[in-house]
């Protein structure tokens, strides 16, 4: 499965070798030839100047069924309380619902979920809510099962969930179940009308890569969207419907039990909702001096952060990580502090608002995203933020 | 207890540069690894082998080169490993994926535990692990820091979420995906270094795993890739000029008049 190179025509120039995202093209005997790993992205055959290359599509994909219609946000709660990323996710999915003129609809499982109204001003036509004790925690294979069922009975044909440690866990069972396509962890979505197909894109190769992903045939087309991508728009006067869905206990059930749940401690501040993270990297050094940060984020009702390195040395516990395989974080400021900027780390904070990189390193890439760098070394630039915040 | 480790060979991602001039990925010179994730993975199984007995069984799906990996795996304590591997299977998503991958634990037989790493470093998605637990009609936990006990057939394990740690029990055989928390792992043995040259690492086709073709590869995926770019970085910076009293002075007086303190 691969790229076809027309030998015939190919003359050997060259032009496709660059524009290959993965290098896998090369010109051996003036021939080029393609290496194991195409993802038949097509820059290659867009560049050919002598229409030697076609990426023949092996499948040509049936048209996907036409009874699939609606887009849904699975709302994800925890402890009664829906997630700001449901929110986030139903702005979104209005907007997607709009340009497809289709309905919105928004799936909640849990137990006397507080919140439920807020789906349906937060942009929700019509709310699925299974509330039942059974339902109260995340539960995957349980909360699978009845979206599963859902999803068959009411033929959306797209729905999305935050990709939450939930929902990256139990939306792959469900598409599994289906037998659709999933996309994990986008950062873009977006509709080809025409087609009703959702463009789905993410972040590969650690954010170093975008890639657009589509799931043509199949429905209904499921992503996955990473917190804090979208914003929340409320509007108190939307009408909507909560359909009350009864669940069937003796069938749907689950093979696996939660047994207790400890909330992580430590944090003073929750790193997610902060409007100031203080952040701390490699350039600390050691353990005690994340104690300057604390300070520091005191001074400014901040929330600490972290990137890999001092989480990896055991410098600060893991509820502190930002980036691909920590938090997402959006604050209005973001101050890193020692820390070189990784493509992992940002992928966690590129977003934010301001970001203040404070770094003796003047070639290190934070300052690629900065708004204010601070070439210099942290140890002299911070205790001088303390003080003069502390004196005002 | 038979335990299987699915892993992915993948280029060690530090690695992977961008060319300015072309704006494409540097791949001269990437050495393959083995995804650091999946690694973590390995050495659980191993650890559970060396409490509880049975055999550890290192799976991946990959081209010919990815042997490579497996041999490492049996330098790290796995006692047998199997290649997947045939042109069917290339441009596989990870619908296409865990089809080949439950399949070839189904050949296998009697496997009371699987276990993945978290995420792969280069797509990323952590989806492979639940698809196939499905695809295996199996209990599944994601994101276990700590496995408490194994006991009368049921594990206990601790699971990483947002808020905190979650205790799940669940009847074996199951799936399982790990975080970096769960261990340390440990350097190839001498032993294992010996044995890892000398093992047979058989190959399975497709034909040899009696999957459907249909469902395997590009053709059994139910996504595809349709652009490729990559990110910008706008945001046009301003470096604060001075010593650290003159830069904080500077800094302090754009935050407060932006509001943001």
């Amino acid at each position: 499965m691969t790229i076809r190179i027309d030998t015939g025509k190919c003359d050997g120039c060259g032009s496709c070798v660059p524009a290959c995202p993965f290098g896998l093209l090369e010109v051996i005997a003036d021939k080029a030839r393609v290496e194991e790993g195409c993802t038949l992205c097509g820059a290659c055959e867009a560049v050919c100047p002598s229409s030697a290359i076609s990426s023949e599509e092996i499948v040509q994909a049936a048209p996907a069924s036409d009874e699939h219609r609606g887009v849904w946000v699975f709302a994800e709660q925890h402890g009664g309380r829906v997630k700001a990323v449901s929110y986030e996710l139903l702005s979104k999915g209005r907007e997607l619902a709009d340009a497809l003129g289709t309905e919105l609809g928004a799936v909640c499982f849990g137990h006397n979920v507080a919140d439920t109204d807020q789906l349906i001003a937060c942009g929700a036509d019509r709310v699925y809510l299974v509330d039942t004790p059974e339902l109260a925690d995340n539960q995957d294979e349980l909360y699978a099962r009845q979206l599963a069922e859902l999803i068959e009975r009411h033929k959306p044909e797209m729905v999305i969930a935050g990709a939450t440690a939930l929902g990256r866990s139990f939306f792959p069972r469900v598409a599994a179940m289906l037998k659709t396509g999933l996309t994990a962890d986008c950062t873009g979505l977006d509709i080809d009308i025409e087609n009703r197909l959702l463009l789905q894109t993410r972040p590969t190769f650690g954010g170093n890569v975008m890639a657009t992903i589509v799931c043509q045939a199949r429905r209904p087309q499921m992503a996955t969207v990473r917190p804090r991508v979208f914003k929340k728009s409320l509007s108190n006067g939307r009408q909507g419907q909560i359909i009350k869905v009864d669940f069937e206990r003796e069938r749907i059930t689950s093979r696996t039990k939660l047994l207790g749940f400890v909330e992580a401690l430590g944090e003073k501040v929750k790193l997610e909702d902060a409007d100031i993270i203080v952040s701390g990297g490699r350039g600390l050094g050691k353990p005690e001096n994340f104690k300057l940060l604390e300070e520091l984020a005191g001074a400014l009702g901040a929330a600490v952060g972290s990137s890999r390195v001092p989480v990896d040395e055991g410098w600060i516990p893991y509820a502190h990580q930002v980036g691909q395989t920590g938090k997402t974080v959006c604050p209005k400021l973001y101050i890193a502090c020692g820390i070189s900027g990784a493509v992992q780390h940002l992928a966690g904070m590129q977003t934010s608002d301001v970001i203040v990189a404070i770094n003796n390193d003047p070639s290190a890439p934070i300052f690629e995203v900065a708004t204010y760098g601070i070439i210099g070394d942290l140890f002299q630039v911070v205790p001088v933020m303390i003080d003069k915040l502390k004196r005002e | 207890m038979n335990i299987a480790i699915c892993l992915k060979q993948v280029p060690g991602t530090t690695a992977v540069k961008i060319d300015p001039q072309t704006n494409t990925l540097v791949r001269q010179g990437i050495e393959s690894v083995m995804n650091p994730f999946d690694a973590y993975a390995l050495e659980e199984g191993v650890r559970l082998r060396e409490k509880q007995g049975g055999r550890v069984t290192a799976i991946t799906m990959g081209p010919p080169q990815a042997e490579a990996m497996l041999r490492q795996a049996i330098s790290l304590g796995a006692d047998d490993a199997i290649l997947l591997s045939d042109r069917a299977f290339a441009g596989a998503d990870t619908l296409a994926t865990a089809y080949t991958l439950a399949a070839a634990i189904r050949k296998l037989g009697q496997c009371d535990l699987v276990i993945c790493g978290r995420q792969t470093i280069d797509g990323d998605t952590g989806q492979v692990g639940p698809e196939m637990a499905e695809m295996l009609d199996l209990p599944f936990v994601s994101y276990v820091s700590r496995i408490e006990e194994i006991a009368g057939g049921h594990m206990r394990a601790q699971r990483m979420i947002e808020e905190g740690h979650e205790s799940v029990e669940m009847p074996l055989p199951a799936v399982i995906t790990v975080t970096k928390e769960i261990n340390t792992p440990r350097l190839p043995s001498l032993r294992g270094i010996a044995r890892s040259k000398s093992a047979q690492v058989p190959v399975w086709t497709a034909q040899e795993l009696g999957v459907d073709t249909g469902k395997v590869g590009l053709a059994g995926s139910a996504t595809r890739v349709v652009k490729i770019f990559f990110p910008q970085r706008e945001r046009k910076g301003e470096v604060l000029q001075g010593e650290a009293e003159a830069q904080v002075e500077c800094l302090l007086g754009k935050l407060k008049s932006g509001g943001l303190i």
